[in-house]
């Protein structure tokens, strides 16, 4: 259905081809390197246009715990920088060219406006938590930045908020500044086997409720009972000292484990690759408060089942079934019965073209909604229907 | 002085009906409307700006909230939303066309939920209110602005306040899960939940911060977290700013994390130690409060560690609590530094610009040029993790001369934090001291977005009107003309 995909080499010339597509009543699909594009709704657009041309880290200051980077930059590219200085993208985004069926990594941008986080995210925020600042051309064709390139800035409203997590659909970023920080020198898992889910939410609870600082609390079932992992991040004496504490305390929980050196483990889970699905299922991300998670896979384990992966402490429920209408209003109910939220986060386009990728919102935030996408993309030209109808 | 837009003569016309019509939403002695009671409401914490409100509503509820609020968007009132009055940006200085809606009175704890590890407070709650609320089973609710004994957790969200522990847990943005929100219209909004991340518009994001220019919050969930076993402070003074700052990159490019660093400057030092006396090396041109986290051995080994790292400078004086007794002491000057310089000179303003932390030698450099060009005292105190700066301007507010002198001289340090590549405020918002000075950050486009953005939530440009966006930009306020406050 596109016709072609614009690769802009600046970003002037990203709001002289908004400008143009304004006025020619063209539709435009704004993307990275376009590892997500099977994410959310399909976009009805007639041109697509790519920021892979705007690449390159602008501004890197490790002791100001500060790096800016053009929209299109790989985030390999970000992540080595930062290795170098031993510092690490502190929400930990994940990597799902092997969920979406990529070939090309996701670039910042892409992960900014996606507002993907990994494990980290319960302990040390999201990736909208830590984006400083940005700069973006907005439906109008206008250059506009929020925010700076310093930790704390409250000046005028947060136009990075609004701009992280809204799929291209309030404008184009072009450039983000991140906070960053110190990488851990040493990993530790403590993994216990618990016999329920109940359990095992219990498990992640009570370590994340430990004076221990625990950065990562997932739970992976198996059969009726699962494993919990809880992970400690930190210098390598403190993570042996913490680790040992921690096992002690979840022994009351079941069989609890010390292992040391477990990036790959959160790695995957990060990637969501213990969910296990294939590439025909569908695949969803529930958020709910973590003791209502158990409830959510109970439900859905008892309309047909499933594929299940807690993350965030139970907080982040991913699920993959057969891709069907049915599954998805499955999921949607679990979600909603348990006070929670929703997003159909993989499916063929049939069926995420046909169905609510996300909550509706109430009235009032619907008029809200669109008088914003009004003020910022008064054409509706930025990637429409992604998100939802009109968004 | 920064000038207010006139009242509008239909509603003070109206006053008598207005408040009636108030007092049938909210019964009993929630509608105040007597010049003296109305006295306390006619400033907050940027105590130069006064100005008595219409009337001031103390509602008890999120329906009396949205009552309220739907009849003054109705009859075109101005509303400015309040919690403690400690803004010290003027965030909440009334108008006199302008209904204050106090939220003190909605201070209930709803719910504590520890296996969630997230409470649900009322807006009226006071920030440290919900650390006392949960410490006894080892939580606490992470932001700490110096004001927390008495701000409110609404004004908190309001102002997206910091504190002295950002670097490691972040802003009050950072540590919230849903709000209560009513809109102008009246309509009560639930953003948000009990979960992380919802997906849409990150509405909890643009509210959080957004200075009462979008709509009312009566309720917060709030983050908790499980407290660490322990933590220290340490200290280390130096003989010049610039090393003291090399010492704060050396820290930090080490890969610690320390949960606060705190930088204070001679004059800072000299204040806080006559009035706390805390210890401070009165010889020093820079002192740093550095605090860690863990049990006593991981205290010890980072203590330990940045020792080694401070003494690669050259320290006149370092010295490592060995209690907590000894930590707390630390502490109590820097934590008294306001109320020290205040001893010193009764009026002062409190600056709140952030820089790049590389960029402090210069600016603290230029700042003390400043000072002995404008004749007035400057006292600075910096959270050296995040850049966040505050210099006390130190002034007679009985001469008018010298009180217009410390606000073209803040005028000055902001502009500088700007130009340096930093922004106008780091915790405490623009609200009405740093209106006139956005344009120095931003480009008339930019301010024209963010203000559509406000009109997309209160389309009438009711809600805390005349702060945060210069006046002659603003599709209401362009044509009014306008009047000094005080």
């Amino acid at each position: 259905m596109l016709s072609s995909t614009i690769v802009p080499k600046s970003e002037d010339a990203v709001a002289s081809l908004v400008i143009a597509a304004a006025a020619q009543g063209e539709k435009l699909a704004i993307e990275g390197n376009g590892s997500k594009r099977a994410l959310l709704r399909p976009v009805q657009a007639t041109r697509s246009v790519s920021l892979r041309g705007l690449t390159g880290i602008t501004l890197y200051h490790p002791t100001e715990l500060i790096i800016s980077a053009r929209a299109g930059t790989p985030l390999p590219e970000i992540e080595a920088a930062l290795a170098e200085h031993g510092q690490h993208i502190i929400a930990e985004p994940p990597d799902l060219s092997a969920l979406f069926g990529a070939s090309r990594p996701a670039t910042i941008g892409g992960i900014v406006a996606t507002n993907l986080s990994g494990p980290r995210r319960i302990a040390w925020g999201a990736m909208r938590d830590h984006v400083m600042g940005i700069r973006a051309v907005n439906g109008k064709g206008e250059i506009f930045r929020s925010g700076g390139r310093v930790l704390k800035n409250v000046t005028g409203l947060d136009l990075c908020k609004l701009l992280t997590g809204s799929h291209g659909t309030l404008g184009v970023i072009t450039e983000v500044t991140l906070k960053v920080l110190p990488a851990p020198k040493a990993t530790g898992t403590v993994s216990i086997r618990v016999a329920t889910l109940e359990q095992g939410i219990a498990a992640l609870s009570a370590g994340l409720g430990s004076p221990f600082s625990v950065t990562g609390a997932a739970l992976l079932p198996e059969g009726e009972g699962a494993t919990a992992h809880l992970r400690i991040e930190d210098f390598s004496e403190s993570v042996a000292y913490r680790c040992g504490k921690l096992r002690d305390d979840m022994a009351r929980f079941g069989e609890a484990t010390i292992g040391m050196d477990t990036q790959a483990l959160w790695q995957g889970i990060r990637d969501a690759e213990p969910l296990g699905a294939t590439a025909e299922e569908a695949i969803w991300r529930v958020s709910v408060q973590p003791s209502a998670a158990p409830g959510v896979v109970a439900a859905l384990r008892a309309v047909g089942g499933g594929k299940f992966l807690l993350d965030w402490g139970g907080g982040l429920v991913w699920v993959a079934a057969h891709a069907s209408e049915a599954a998805h209003q499955a999921v949607v109910a679990a979600a909603l019965a348990a006070q929670g939220s929703y997003t159909l986060f993989r499916a063929p386009e049939a069926l995420r073209g046909s169905v609510a990728v996300l909550p509706d919102e109430v009235p009032a935030l619907a008029a809200i909604a669109r008088r914003v996408k009004a003020v910022m993309d008064p054409a509706g030209l930025l990637n429409p229907g992604r998100m939802r109808a009109g968004q | 002085m920064i000038p207010l837009p006139a009242p509008k003569p239909e509603v003070l016309a109206r006053r008598v009906q207005i408040v009636a019509a108030l007092q049938a939403i909210i019964p009993g002695d929630g509608v105040i409307s007597e010049a003296l009671r109305l006295k306390p409401y006619e400033t907050d914490g940027l105590s130069a700006y006064r100005q008595p409100p219409l009337a001031v509503v103390l509602p008890t509820s999120t329906e009396q909230v949205a009552a309220v609020l739907k009849y003054c968007n109705a009859h075109g009132v101005r509303v400015v939303p309040r919690g403690a009055g400690t803004s010290l940006s003027g965030g909440a200085l009334p108008l006199a066309d302008a209904v204050v809606m106090g939220l003190m009175r909605m201070n209930h704890i709803k719910t504590v939920d520890y296996e969630n590890r997230l409470a649900v407070v009322e807006a009226g709650v006071t920030n440290l209110g919900i650390t006392k609320h949960v410490e006894a089973d080892g939580f606490f609710y992470a932001p700490d602005p110096s004001s927390q004994l008495a701000c409110m957790i609404g004004g908190n969200v309001m102002m997206n306040s910091g504190g002295a522990h950002c670097l490691k847990y972040g802003v009050t943005a950072n540590n919230l899960l849903g709000l209560t929100f009513v809109t102008i219209e009246g309509e009560v909004v639930q953003i948000g939940g009990t979960y992380l991340d919802a997906p849409g518009y990150d509405w909890l994001g643009i509210i959080t911060g957004s200075e009462g220019q979008l709509g009312v919050v009566t309720e917060v969930t709030v983050r908790i977290l499980r407290g660490p076993e322990g933590a220290r402070a340490m200290l280390a003074a130096f003989d010049s700013i610039e090393v003291a700052g090399q010492a704060v990159d050396a820290i930090i490019g080490s890969g610690i994390i320390p949960v606060a660093l705190e930088f204070m400057d001679r004059p800072c030092i000299h204040a806080c130690e006559a009035f706390a006396h805390a210890g401070y090396p009165l010889d020093a041109e820079a002192m740093l409060i550095i605090e860690v986290e863990g049990n006593v051995e991981e205290q010890d080994r980072l203590l330990g560690w940045i020792k080694e790292i401070c003494n690669r400078f050259n320290p006149i004086s370092l010295k490592v609590a060995e209690t907590a007794e000894e930590s707390l002491a630390i502490w109590k000057g820097r934590k008294g530094a306001f109320g020290a310089v205040g001893r010193i000179s009764p009026d002062y303003l409190c600056m709140d610009g952030t820089i790049p932390t590389g960029e402090l030698p210069f600016v603290l450099k230029r700042i003390g040029e400043m000072s002995a060009s404008y004749g007035l005292q400057v006292a600075n105190v910096f959270h050296a993790g995040d850049g966040n700066l505050h210099p006390l301007i130190m002034f007679d507010a009985n001469n008018e001369a010298s009180f217009h002198a410390a606000e073209n001289f803040g005028a000055d340090i902001l502009k500088l934090c700007v130009e340096v590549g930093g922004c106008l405020t780091g915790e405490h918002g623009v609200g009405i001291e740093k209106r006139d000075l956005m344009p120095v950050q931003f480009s008339p486009l930019e301010l024209d977005q963010m203000r559509a953005i406000k009109g997309a939530f209160d389309p009438q440009w009711l809600l805390n009107p005349a702060k945060v966006f210069p006046l002659e930009g603003n599709p209401i306020f362009a044509t009014i003309p306008v009047l000094n406050a005080a």
